[in-house]
């Protein structure tokens, strides 16, 4: 159960990391590349959400019996 | 001391998706996806039991398997449409989350068919 609380945290600190990294690009005047890290950010959590969204899924219908 | 445990998960997840959501509002959806999959799977293995306790009255009070089946089934439904309907709600995305929710309600309706025949056959027996 400790990954999965982990879970929240990587997803807050991705967020952080990537607004920062746009910031430090706009000033330095590569803002396309400042889009491509918030694509990238958005994917990787994507990701990680989607596993977790699978896990509840079969979680739940395994509990309620929906087959 | 559960509760301590939910609390002190969902009053972190809120601070980080404030800290975030002004920044990144898309990870901020996702933060509140994760933290609503996490409360639930804490508290699948509670659910299961229960269910456990209400079968056994079930099968000592000689109801049928296929009714409970049915409104466990319907519990099941009702809650994923209220998570995912929540979700879109709460990303400002109402019209989606009306679409999850009559859906739900359809799919409910059609499981909720086969008792509501069975109680009408039951009254016409009555009736004739």
């Amino acid at each position: 159960m400790g990954s999965s609380i982990d879970l929240i945290f990587k997803i807050a600190g991705v967020g952080i990391l990537v607004s920062v990294l746009n910031s430090i690009l706009k000033h330095a005047g590569k803002e396309e590349q400042g889009q491509l890290v918030t694509l990238a950010g958005l994917a990787i959590v994507f990701i990680w959400v989607i596993q977790l969204l699978a896990n509840l899924f079969d979680q739940v219908k395994s509990v309620f019996r929906l087959f | 001391m559960d509760v301590l445990q939910i609390v002190a998960l969902g009053l972190m997840a809120t601070v980080l998706i404030v800290v975030v959501k002004s920044q990144r509002p898309e990870l901020a959806v996702l933060l509140s996806v994760a933290a609503g999959v996490i409360i639930f799977l804490l508290m699948v293995g509670k659910i299961s039991s229960i269910i456990e306790v209400i079968k056994e009255l079930s099968e000592r009070a000689g109801i049928s398997m296929i009714y409970l089946g049915t409104i466990l089934k319907i519990v099941g439904i009702a809650y994923i449409a209220e998570f995912g309907s929540q979700i879109c709600r709460d990303a400002g995305e109402g019209a989606v989350a009306s679409k999850i929710e009559f859906a739900a309600k359809i799919l409910i309706m059609v499981l909720a068919v086969p008792i509501v025949v069975a109680v009408l056959q039951a009254l016409l027996k009555l009736l004739w």
